[in-house]
């Protein structure tokens, strides 16, 4: 089991409604988001080229933010998930520094946070609250291993990327291009 | 020409306009860490290799400030966490992949035996010293059996103190400046520098104040390779890499770590050490003071272009 997310690069308009969609279902902190847009703008006007992504953790298969945990509070669930247990982290920073993706900020109460691809929905059989908002339905999510999965299904007929594959994470965050 | 922007206007404490997690704390910590490994390495070797008579201060006198500055590095550590009242949670496992928990098991073993260490031999330097209790009598009796043991100890774990905050750094593939294992080696002879530069200061001997002086011109001469193949190895690297290395070579660390860190913490005081082994009139606090200095400015300069230097936007 092995869960990840596609998000359609040429379909994403940018609106934002998965950065709302997040912060509202995750209490999210006001002032701090777990996911974002980026925007990549290419070459002189009149010859453009624009990418939208979302963006967030990536949940990545060679986690650097689980191997320098030195309590063990980021660890990886089941399904891939890289998820943060409160009550043992320690707010130290180590995990926000080892992301080459920014994606974990300190939450005010203490602890690291960050996206969780909303463990608890998909728990209940739900999507993550990014994947279901978006009015593009730009958005996959589901399990890789499955092969008929939204996200498998696609993978295997878009072209796709991830971010800083160079960096060695294994990142399970996927843009089709 | 590329332009990335994120248009929903990330602005997180902490990673936003970039990394700031780690202020003045860290950096701070980093330099005693290294310091008391210095100090305690040199006293824990001259024991083992049977010198006492030939360095009493670095033995007796000097080992005296080490469980202050690791307390109070552990203070310095301990304001640095966010979730401050968990930070018991370090001690109820280990993860080997986690240099911090390294170190936050090294610390439990090195801060008791410094504390031992300076106990057995703070009646060398405070003559008239009491215990206030009869059992701290009996304890003395008892460690005092085991100092060679205590030796082996403080060497090896005094040497691990020593490199792994260096490790800590190099395990961070985030950011490009830190992700090199030259780093540390380098902060380990950083730390054994400022050792040797405080045992110059407080040697009460010539004899010992000029064996430190060639020791620590011989770990500068060390500190100043592993920096030049730093930097050979980041130019020799990939794009993130040779970014990170234009920060000091050109960008805005330039002046702050090649005049205040490599010159006047390394090079001015290597080249008054050496004078002044050439019987030249200098005073020798000078280069010492220097190097500590030194030492402490390139912990903080380090840490701040670290979380400059990254991979996205």
């Amino acid at each position: 089991m092995r869960y990840a997310m596609a998000v359609d690069t040429r379909k994403c308009v940018g609106c934002s409604d998965c950065v709302v969609a997040c912060q509202t279902e995750n209490n999210v902190p006001i002032g701090y988001c777990r996911d974002w847009v980026v925007e990549v703008v290419d070459g002189t006007y009149p010859q453009l080229e624009l990418e939208i992504r979302s963006e967030r953790c990536n949940h990545c298969d060679n986690s650097p933010c689980v191997r320098c945990c030195p309590t063990g509070a980021s660890h990886i669930e089941e399904g891939g998930f890289v998820i943060v247990t409160h009550e043992k982290c320690i707010g130290c920073g180590a995990c926000i520094a080892s992301c080459p993706y920014d994606a974990r900020y300190p939450h005010p109460d203490g602890y690291v946070d960050k996206c969780t691809f909303c463990l608890h929905r998909v728990k209940k059989g739900q999507l993550p609250a990014c994947v279901a908002t978006c009015p593009t339905k730009c958005m996959y999510f589901g399990d890789l291993d499955d092969p008929s999965s939204p996200v498998s299904k696609v993978l295997k007929t878009r072209k796709f990327k991830t971010l800083i594959p160079e960096a060695g994470t294994k990142p399970e965050l996927y843009f089709l291009i | 020409m590329r332009e990335e922007l994120i248009t929903s206007g990330r602005m997180n404490v902490a990673i936003d306009p970039q990394l700031h997690i780690w202020a003045w704390e860290i950096p701070f910590y980093l330099f005693l860490g290294g310091l008391a490994a210095g100090i305690l390495f040199f006293a824990a070797l001259y024991t083992l290799i049977g010198k006492e008579k030939e360095f009493p201060s670095a033995i007796e006198k000097t080992p005296l400030i080490v469980p202050f500055l690791l307390i109070i590095g552990l203070g310095a550590l301990f304001l640095d966490l966010n979730h401050k009242l968990y930070f018991w949670r370090l001690y109820t496992s280990i993860n080997l992949q986690s240099p911090m928990s390294w170190g936050a098991w090294v610390l439990m073993v090195v801060t008791p035996v410094s504390i031992i260490w300076a106990a057995l031999h703070v009646k060398k330097t405070f003559v008239n010293w009491k215990w206030p209790f009869a059992w701290l009598d009996v304890l003395e009796v008892f460690f005092s059996r085991y100092k060679r043991i205590l030796a082996w100890i403080m060497i090896i774990y005094s040497l691990i103190l020593g490199i792994y905050t260096g490790i800590l750094f190099s395990a961070f593939n985030a950011r490009p400046l830190w992700n090199t294992s030259i780093l540390g080696p380098l902060f380990l002879t950083s730390g054994l520098s400022t050792g040797a530069a405080i045992n110059i200061l407080m040697a009460r001997t010539q004899h010992e104040r000029h064996s430190f002086s060639r020791i620590d011109l011989m770990l500068i001469g060390i500190e100043l390779f592993l920096i030049v193949h730093i930097f050979m190895g980041f130019l020799a690297s990939t794009q993130v890499q040779i970014d990170a290395a234009k920060l000091f070579l050109g960008g805005p660390y330039t002046a702050p770590f090649w005049i205040l860190v490599v010159f006047f913490g390394m090079v001015l005081p290597g080249i008054l050490e050496f004078l002044e082994l050439k019987n030249f009139k200098i005073p020798i606090f000078i280069p010492a003071v220097l190097v500590i200095v030194g030492g402490l400015l390139f912990r903080f300069i380090w840490t701040f272009a670290g979380q400059s230097s990254r991979w996205l936007y």
